[in-house]
């Protein structure tokens, strides 16, 4: 009966493969109009008039919001998920792309067609379009981490150890805007029925979304049920309640029908946030033994203009708690541009500061002529050397070692251009990776029958995480019945409180609330008898995290080919070996392991977002010309999971599995194209025109 | 040429004939118009889908896609980019695969359309929906239903041969979540058992 961790097919599965799983735009709702949204087409200034004589006249047509006509929204509470503006509430055009009207109409077709014959007039400032160019404008973030930490931290003297150090690197490293682009654009249905409202949305936080849209309309959050069984995909771009799902609601208001608000593949470039662009300047050193004394590692990326809201990518947090070095600096700074607002994308700050943290230990190896991982098992952390506490549990040394076995990391040659395949240059490189263990409270609501049947119900999301099916695993296990027995329900704002999926911390929250509302429930039938028992548990940390640092561990091994001619890049083999702590479902969480190496496979070689100088618009704004990886990109991956039984870090010692395998994935890509071509890149993605030399 | 006139409004005017004389002389930025912005009188189309008749009464510029998504009922095929980019809204057309999103529904009449709803027989899965279901070739499920009727296509076309040349036949179908190793493991599994 011992369900969990065994490789149960998908509970939702047979929906998924069948089509019959729905999504927010997708639902059957009488009376239903489209709203169509009108973007900006320039980069900054102000709207000056709107022409909506022809768009209004068109068939179909039943209103046209605009800044001049915008109900006025209450903005009251202080919901952290809430992006507060852009919302035709002023003239200001921040960005290009901005959301400056709203068209609705009978039909889908009608919408567009009327948005198409909107005419907007601009009042046109010059736009600040490249970050690059205003670094010496950067200032300090006033809520890094929301408040919990200042931005910047120090220990030792890293300025003085960098002096005198035997080998030092002194690089500047750049990532790229990029988007999270799921399959599942950004959807919403909207209705009001008299002050209450009922949205039907594709979002990653029902609870967020809930209290975000309560405050914007002035009401009562029970008023405001939000309903969410299936999201297409989130990757952190569904976290935040974003101006698309409010602009549903308003238009609802003003219609005073249901609205469904589908955001297009080209406004979702500037409807909910991206991974801002890094420049990342790092000065590390080590002694003649390959200990690592001195890191500085000062972060600058990208904002929108500060009126917007405000996101730091924490590019230095991997930087201060992955190695044992003494002296260690690292700043976070933000640079305004006429931008939207960014946002958190699938290991923020960790995927992109460990492309250039684990792109630079590899230069420092090169120039200490040692093996890279050698070099880092030297420098390996035995406590967490930031804020000296123990690890909870640290599996990093398995990690490596089974990693390294078996990708055959031992044959490397570590000379650049040695290994060849015909015309064909050959590189392998590694890199670590890290990603923190979050918890968050979270409540179940549990009913067991004396049939051992039972009805599980969270407020939760699947977003292809695959909650659905652990939770009911996790129920199984504990009640000591079949998974078919478990009927678990979430997606909805009536159901017990969970926390935003995000953070990879659904398992790791929920589960521990499942847990012990089955436990509940099942003590509560032992005791009373009767056919049926109900129970409602609410958990939360306990102390465990001011006593332990919590970390999830992996190391990544690539082998890339590279035409020598050519410089076309393939890369060819992965292994990624994890520490994730306890794994719930071995299927699901290979495929959360697999899709996380694609996704940072994606980021090495392939994902940027371009955008145009003059104007601010963002040129590739489809998924045709924003490059991810398909089917073909793909090669054999290999996953390991290292066992670790520890249940410190939460009772059922799940360490989180959703972003830990896209990290170091770049940083192991470049380094294997250094192998293979003695060519040094410091950017993603790393291009045919970076290794011709 | 003016700095104003993008390529977008040459373009729209080339097709469409109208806008971009609209469009010249105006002193600041505006919103181009494309064609399809012209109203149009709604017409008459009988779409066969999965063996049912659908008669729907729509504007000329639907797409099958929005036809099948908001006229018919039949939500299972997915818009991804509606721009032919992504695959999540392939569907069967007289037996062939097809971008539903590219394709007008008034160009379908009388042509037979099969989609995510309608491949397997009543409760039984077709065997590519069992092999993803075993396999776990998805897992937000968004592309799913593009990914398996381009891979039972795929298995018809004889495009089956070896997983390179399953992989190279599936990239049309975009999966962001990455579970592409899952998905060619699935259509070997399902073109062994065909």
């Amino acid at each position: 009966m011992a369900s969990i961790g065994q490789g149960v097919d998908r509970v939702d599965g047979r929906l998924k493969v069948t089509g019959r799983a729905r999504y927010a735009a997708e639902f059957p709702i009488s009376d239903l109009v489209h709203a169509v949204l009108v973007q900006s087409t320039i980069g900054a200034g102000t709207i000056a008039a709107v022409d909506m004589g022809a768009a209004q006249a068109m068939p179909g047509v039943l209103a046209i919001i605009t800044p001049d006509n915008a109900p006025k929204l209450a903005m009251k509470g202080g919901a952290q998920q809430a992006v507060r503006a852009p919302l035709l509430q002023d003239n200001a055009v921040h960005f290009n792309g901005q959301h400056v009207a709203v068209v609705v109409a009978q039909t889908l077709v009608q919408a567009n067609a009327a948005a198409s014959q909107v005419r907007i007039r601009y009042r046109r400032d010059e736009p600040v379009t490249s970050m690059d160019a205003a670094l010496a404008q950067a200032y300090p973030p006033k809520n890094f981490r929301n408040g919990e930490r200042p931005p910047d931290s120090r220990r030792g003297d890293p300025d003085t150890a960098f002096d005198g150090a035997a080998a030092k690197v002194d690089v500047t490293y750049i990532t790229p805007i990029e988007h999270h682009n799921p399959m599942e654009p950004h959807a919403t249905i909207a209705r009001w029925d008299g002050d209450r409202l009922t949205v039907w949305t594709a979002t990653q936080g029902i609870s967020g979304a809930q209290q975000s849209l309560a405050g914007l309309f002035g009401i009562a959050p029970q008023d405001v049920h939000i309903v969410c069984p299936f999201v297409g995909g989130g990757f952190g771009c569904k976290g935040n309640t974003w101006p698309p799902a409010t602009l549903a609601a308003m238009a609802a208001k003003v219609v005073g029908r249901p609205v469904k608000l589908a955001v297009t593949r080209a406004q979702m470039f500037t409807s909910n946030g991206y991974r801002p662009r890094t420049v990342q300047k790092l000065r590390f050193a080590a002694d003649d033994q390959g200990r690592l004394v001195s890191m500085r590692h000062d972060g600058f990326s990208q904002m929108s203009q500060p009126v917007l809201g405000e996101f730091s990518e924490p590019v230095g947090l991997a930087t201060e708690m992955l190695y044992a070095c003494p002296n260690v600096a690292v700043s976070h700074r933000l640079v305004a541009t006429n931008a939207s607002l960014p946002t958190y994308m699938r290991a923020p700050g960790l995927a992109s500061g460990n492309f250039a943290l684990e792109s630079a230990i590899d230069e420092l190896a090169v120039a200490l002529k040692m093996d890279p991982l050698e070099f880092r098992l030297r420098n390996y952390a035995e406590q967490e050397p930031h804020q000296n506490k123990p690890f909870a549990s640290k599996a990093l040394r398995a990690c490596y070692q089974q990693g390294a076995e078996a990708f055959g990391w031992s044959r490397r040659s570590a000379e650049p251009r040695s290994m060849r395949d015909g015309s064909v240059l050959i590189g392998w490189g590694m890199a670590t990776s890290t990603y923190p263990t979050h918890r968050m409270p979270a409540s179940a609501y549990v009913r067991l029958g004396a049939d051992n049947s039972a009805l599980v119900r969270v407020g939760t999301q699947d977003l292809g995480t695959g909650t659905y099916t652990v939770m009911s695993q996790i129920a199984a296990n504990t009640l000591g019945v079949p998974v078919e027995r478990i009927r678990f329900e979430l997606g909805d704002s009536a159901f017990p409180h969970a926390p935003v999926s995000g953070g990879s911390m659904t398992v790791a929250s929920v589960g521990p609330a499942v847990k012990a509302a089955c436990e509940a429930a099942r003590a509560k039938l032992q005791r009373d008898g009767g056919e049926v028992a109900e129970a409602s548990v609410d958990v939360k940390p306990g102390e465990e995290e001011h006593r332990y640092a919590m970390h999830a561990f992996g190391a990544q091994f690539v082998e890339v080919r590279v035409d020598a001619e050519l410089g076309e890049i393939r890369v060819s083999r992965f292994v990624g070996a994890f520490d994730a702590g306890r794994v719930m479902n071995a299927k699901t969480a290979r495929s959360q392991l697999i899709g996380g190496i694609v996704y940072g496979l994606g980021m090495a070689l392939l994902e940027e977002t371009h955008v145009d100088g003059e104007t601010g618009r963002i040129v590739n704004a489809n998924i045709a010309e924003y490059l991810v990886p398909v089917n073909a990109d793909v090669p054999d991956i290999q996953t390991i999971i290292v066992p670790n039984d520890e249940l410190v870090s939460n009772p059922l010692g799940a360490k989180g599995i959703g972003e830990l395998p896209m990290v170091g994935v770049a940083a192991a890509v470049a380094n294997a194209v250094y192998n293979a071509t003695g060519v040094r890149v410091r950017k993603v993605p790393i291009r045919i025109e970076d290794v011709l030399v | 040429m003016s700095p104003n006139v993008t390529r977008r409004v040459v373009l729209a005017a080339t097709a469409g004939g109208l806008v971009l004389h609209e469009r010249i002389g105006r002193a600041d930025d505006t919103t181009p118009a494309p064609p399809s912005a012209l109203p149009q009188k709604a017409i008459d189309v009988e779409l066969r889908v999965n063996g049912s008749r659908f008669p729907l009464n729509i504007d000329p510029r639907t797409s099958l896609l929005d036809a099948l998504r908001e006229q018919a009922g039949l939500t299972g095929t997915k818009k991804g980019c509606d721009r032919g980019a992504c695959g999540a809204c392939t569907v069967h057309i007289d037996g062939r695969r097809v971008l539903s999103c590219l394709t007008l529904a008034a160009r379908c009449q009388g042509k037979a359309i099969t989609t995510i709803e309608g491949l397997n027989a009543g409760e039984d899965l077709h065997p590519v929906q069992t092999a993803f279901l075993h396999h776990d070739g998805f897992q937000c499920g968004y592309c799913t239903p593009g990914q398996i009727m381009s891979g039972a296509a795929l298995i018809k076309e004889g495009h089956d041969g070896s997983d390179a040349e399953i992989r190279e036949w599936m990239s049309g179908n975009i999966c962001r979540c990455g579970a592409y190793p899952n998905i060619v493991a699935a259509i070997r599994d399902a073109s062994r058992e065909g």
